[in-house]
């Protein structure tokens, strides 16, 4: 059917000019090595380095220092930190009852990350998923979510919390829950939002002449273009969840000692602030690092996935802002 | 005329939106409307914004719903379809966006994106290796290299991009292709490239083009008939040179007018400006919509909706306009507009 | 204020010697040399336009025709001092009634090019504030440049309204742009392009968003508009059937270059340049239904990528080895009958300077030019 049409088109391969090519390396090797591409950025490999130390300690870590963490040495109570002077395990300073900070914070790490990122995980799946799908669908199914979102939304959480705690036993897997519920809200709106403005555009449109199934549109088209967001503001959400379940432990109905998370560890320390403030100090540093490298890896993500946007990883950082020339004034 | 392939009748579309300055929320986007389109013909549809151009072209993509009217395939009614029969009507009819940059996922390789009908056609090119052929056959009739498959439509310009959209459209080998103003973004040049194109696919595939444009230069160029669309109603149609060079309806005339030409022999000419801008669809006027920017409107104008006059022309073209006072350029004008006075 | 709006007369009367006011038809209002501009990007700095030359005169209108990104916007917003922050001056003047205005600091030429040059963006819309009237955007060039009150500036408004056609000025100054439909809010931009009465517009594809029939109106609005003020007028757009309707003289840019210039009727009668050759040949007039049109094939070079030499060398189909070695300068080339006598200074001896060379008006008339190595055979062939 087509051989006679081939032979008329011949010619325009050669007429239709190459290509721009916007990034030499992009085009060659078809798809650029995301691994490659993020050694070139130094603040997302430190990131992604930082991330992975933190994985790994809350891993390994735990094993080989938990009976550090419990072993009480009221000789050592309260030393402050910076010096060998104790023992490598005194290095960040020891609590009020002698116990090693370090090996409380490797412990701690365990506990945070085992609570944070399911919390995180279960809100992001059902918040975008419910999001995407109320977004693409407008109508009475977004008016209906949106409601259930500003409901939960202007419940206190807190409150939600202490009564279900109260009521259930506040185990891990309770608060687990109950984080991630009081989360999904924030997930729903910003999911939807992005998925109502998506399904206006014309590659959607497109799909749909082709006769594709909602399902198969939000799969394919939606999804993959809000992705991004919703990790980045993930990766925020992991900061809010670990501070909601600290002040869950202040309250008595968080993680309950003998275990220990960061942010127990954070309200714990609160009252020793002016005696013996690493106690609250430490465990705050690593909650706001393992934030930020989330954050920053996040945002290098995002700008990686696009591909509309991954030039921009190639470039030297400053010049990206552009300065507002002074014109001198001839004579 | 070639034999129908696609019958329009009496299509119908009212969209409800908030309330306007008069109190009306319904805005009749098509107003009965009635065509025709013949296995490898095309049809030109021209009109300005607003005036139920694109509508039409997404009512007939299923995109909406209408209210009332048929459309008829071969006979059949796509608008009560269901499911694989649904997909049938939906494989034989398809369409190029007017966007060459909003039209196609970022996200996806230009082989993606031309093969993204058939994960919904799945019997047309069942194995991995037929689609990638056929890909490639598809990128070749377009005038692009096979290896562009693997790249991304930002590594295109904007006239390759548009080849993408048109290879799209092709996958499912339709019957009908309906075109969105699928030149007006693109500069002069690479327009002139894209339309051989066109031309060039439909001799080789017997395709049937509905080309929407807006200019009418290019509409000239490429149809062989063409209806004028003014708020919501088609109010002139018939064979491309007959109603370029014989306008029966006004607004057709002002609209030849108005479009600037491109004559280097520097003669002026006197055109035909218009008064005012074209009123809100919530709010058409009464009787002849074209009544209130209408050089020779009179009373009866306003009160009765003209219909349509199949003019005949010395020569067999038929032509029809809706107009009580059709513009007498030719004879044969039927005694309508005389006995309506 | 006041001695704000006082010292800008007297500026330009020290400069020019002229009253810029009285110009007399086809006078050169305008003139343009070597024009280039910069833009800084991430991949270095990047020529956006290159040694561009023309003159604009008073009752007429020059076209400044090319396809997107070709750099026809950057040169109205260099000449109307209105750069995006990452794009430079480079080079060039930009003489308006005697003044130079690339030689001013941008406060003195805030002073004297305000009143002086007025321009018209494509998207009226965004180049309205939505949250004040159309009142208050209108008299505003009264209250700075003039220093007139606000009632007498909105007095001043409603004249204006009335100007550019927009019916019940009265009642419809207080309304806000969103209640204008698109064919008049591009009548209040061009009314406040024109409020002060100045000796240049530019307006930048003023009917690229509006339909058929208002962009006839519009036009015939700026050509009342030019006779009434005496107006130099430098259209910017990218449709030949426009620039054929509406144009005294063109400039044809291609990659930021000045391609071909001359009287309209000229020009597009006899095209010099194979661009502009080619540009014509793609309109679909005279010519049978679905007959191939002649394509220029390719697509215009990245800025970021343009080739020493020719810029047009890509695509043209009559390139040679010179066209990849030097780029041609815009020089002047005469009409077709005298063609031997012109071949003498061209042809195969191109100008050794790559600047242009700016086309000198003879007997008040513009020259025309063009930026070939051969724009004598592709006026015979």
């Amino acid at each position: 059917m087509t051989s006679s049409l081939t032979d008329g088109a011949a010619p325009q391969p050669s007429a239709a000019a190459q290509p721009p090519t916007k990034n030499t390396e992009d085009t060659k090797g078809g798809k650029p090595g995301l691994f490659r591409l993020l050694l070139k950025d130094p603040f997302a490999t430190v990131s992604a380095l930082v991330l992975i130390f933190v994985g790994l300690t809350a891993l390994i870590g735990p094993p080989l220092m938990g009976e550090l963490a419990t072993k009480q040495n009221l000789l050592f109570a309260n030393k402050a930190p910076f010096t060998f002077a104790h023992g490598w395990e005194y290095f960040l300073g020891s609590d009020s009852l002698g116990r090693s900070m370090l090996a409380r914070l490797v412990v701690a790490s365990r506990t945070t990350l085992s609570v944070a990122l399911p919390a995180v995980a279960i809100a992001l799946l059902i918040g975008s998923l419910w999001g995407v799908w109320a977004g693409y669908h407008r109508g009475w199914r977004e008016n209906v979510s949106m409601r259930i979102a500003d409901v939960i939304l202007s419940f206190p959480s807190l409150l939600l919390a202490v009564v279900v705690l109260y009521i259930f036993s506040p185990s891990a897997a309770n608060i687990v829950l109950i984080l991630a519920l009081t989360r999904i809200p924030i997930y729903l709106r910003t999911a939807r939002a992005e998925s109502a403005e998506l399904q206006s555009r014309t590659f959607v449109d497109a799909a749909r002449t082709f006769g594709a199934k909602p399902n198969a549109i939000i799969v394919r088209h939606v999804i993959p273009v809000v992705l991004p967001t919703l990790l980045t503001l993930a990766t925020l959400e992991f900061c809010a969840v670990m501070l909601a379940e600290s002040s869950l432990s202040f309250l008595g109905i968080g993680i309950q000692p003998p275990d220990v998370s960061w942010g127990l560890m954070v309200s714990q320390g609160r009252q020793y602030l002016q005696t013996a403030w690493w106690l609250s100090i430490f465990p705050g540093v690593a909650i706001v690092i393992t934030t930020i490298a989330a954050n920053v890896l996040a945002a290098w993500l995002r700008i990686a996935t696009d591909p509309a946007q991954r030039w921009r990883l190639a470039l030297p950082r400053k010049r990206l802002i552009a300065r507002i020339p002074v014109k001198e004034a001839k004579p | 005329m070639a034999e129908p392939l696609l019958t329009i009748e009496g299509l119908t579309k009212t969209f409800h939106v908030a309330k306007s300055a008069s109190g009306n929320t319904k805005l009749k986007a098509l107003d009965g409307i009635s065509l025709t389109v013949g296995r490898g013909e095309t049809l030109g549809l021209v009109g300005e914004s607003g005036c139920g151009k694109s509508t039409l072209a997404r009512t007939l993509m299923m995109l909406e719903t209408p209210d009332e009217g048929t459309v008829s395939f071969e006979g059949t009614n796509p608008f009560g379809l269901r499911g694989k029969e649904l997909l049938g009507w939906r494989r034989r009819v398809q369409m190029v966006f007017q966007d060459p940059f909003a039209s196609l996922n970022a996200r996806m390789s230009a082989g993606d994106i031309i093969a993204e009908p058939w994960a919904t056609h799945r019997s047309l090119y069942p194995t991995s290796r037929e689609r990638d052929a056929r890909v490639r056959e598809l990128l070749h009739m377009v005038g692009l290299r096979p290896s562009d498959a693997r790249k991304s439509p930002q590594e295109f310009s904007g006239g390759q991009r548009q080849r993408i959209g048109i290879a799209r459209a092709l996958a499912l080998n339709p019957d009908v292709i309906i075109l969105d103003e699928p030149v007006s973004a693109l500069d002069l040049s690479v327009q002139a490239q894209v339309l051989n194109l066109l031309n060039e696919l439909q001799r080789e595939l017997g395709v049937s083009y509905i080309f929407i444009s807006h200019d009418l230069t290019v509409v000239r160029h490429v149809a062989d008939r063409v209806a004028v669309m003014y708020l919501g109603r088609i109010i002139e149609t018939g064979q491309t040179e007959e109603v370029f060079d014989h306008p029966r309806h006004p607004y057709t005339a002002a609209l030849m007018s108005a479009s600037p030409k491109l004559d280097v022999s520097g003669a002026k000419r006197d055109r035909i400006v218009l008064k005012g801008e074209l009123p809100s669809p919530l709010d058409p006027p009464s009787g002849c919509r074209f009544r209130t920017r209408c050089w020779q409107a009179q009373d009866i104008c306003a009160k009765v909706s003209p219909e349509p006059q199949v003019i005949t022309a010395p020569d067999g073209r038929r032509h029809s306009a809706e107009c009580h006072f059709p513009l007498d350029s030719l004879k044969g004008l039927t005694g309508a507009a005389a006995s309506a006075l | 204020m006041k001695t704000a709006a006082e010292q800008a007369p007297a500026t330009a009367a020290a400069h020019a010697g002229t009253s810029a006011a009285q110009a007399k038809a086809h006078d050169v209002v305008l003139q343009v040399q070597d024009l280039a501009v910069d833009i800084r990007t991430h991949r270095g700095t990047i020529r956006a336009v290159n040694s561009v030359a023309f003159e604009a005169r008073a009752g007429e209108t020059l076209a400044l025709l090319g396809e997107s990104g070709c750099g026809k916007s950057m040169t109205a917003k260099a000449l109307a001092g209105i750069m995006d922050p990452v794009c430079d001056l480079a080079d060039g003047q930009i003489v308006l009634n005697g003044t130079d205005l690339a030689a001013l600091t941008p406060k003195e030429r805030l002073k004297f090019a305000g009143p002086e040059l007025g321009i018209v963006f494509q998207d009226a819309l965004t180049a309205l504030n939505p949250v004040y009237t159309v009142g208050t955007q209108l008299g505003e060039a009264f209250r700075i440049h003039r220093g007139l009150n606000a009632k007498q500036a909105r007095l001043e408004a409603i004249d204006l309204m009335k100007r550019v056609g927009i019916p019940e000025p009265e009642s419809r100054v207080n309304s806000y742009p969103h209640q204008f439909s698109g064919g008049m809010r591009q009548r209040i931009l061009i009314a406040m392009a024109v409020a002060l009465n100045p000796s240049l517009l530019i307006a930048d594809e003023p009917t690229t968003a509006l339909d058929v029939t208002v962009q006839a109106q519009i036009m015939q609005l700026l050509r009342t508009l030019r006779e009434e003020g005496q107006m130099a007028v430098i259209l910017i757009t990218h449709d030949l059937a426009v620039v054929a309707e509406e144009a005294d003289s063109v400039a044809v840019m291609y990659a930021g270059n000045v391609v071909e210039s001359g009287p309209v009727a000229e020009v597009f009668a006899d095209p010099r340049h194979p661009y502009t050759k080619g540009l014509l040949e793609s309109v679909p007039v005279h010519l049978e239904r679905g007959a191939e049109l002649n394509s220029i094939p390719g697509s215009p070079p990245e800025l970021h990528d343009i080739p020493p030499g020719c810029v047009y060398q890509s695509r043209c189909p009559m390139v040679q080895a010179i066209c990849r070695a030097e780029r041609p300068a815009l020089r002047p080339v005469t009409p077709p009958v005298s063609g031997a006598g012109a071949a003498d200074g061209a042809g195969l001896t191109p100008a050794q300077d790559s600047r242009a060379i700016t086309p000198i008006s003879a007997e008040g008339r513009p020259v025309r030019a063009a930026a070939c190595h051969f724009s004598e055979e592709i006026s015979n062939g």
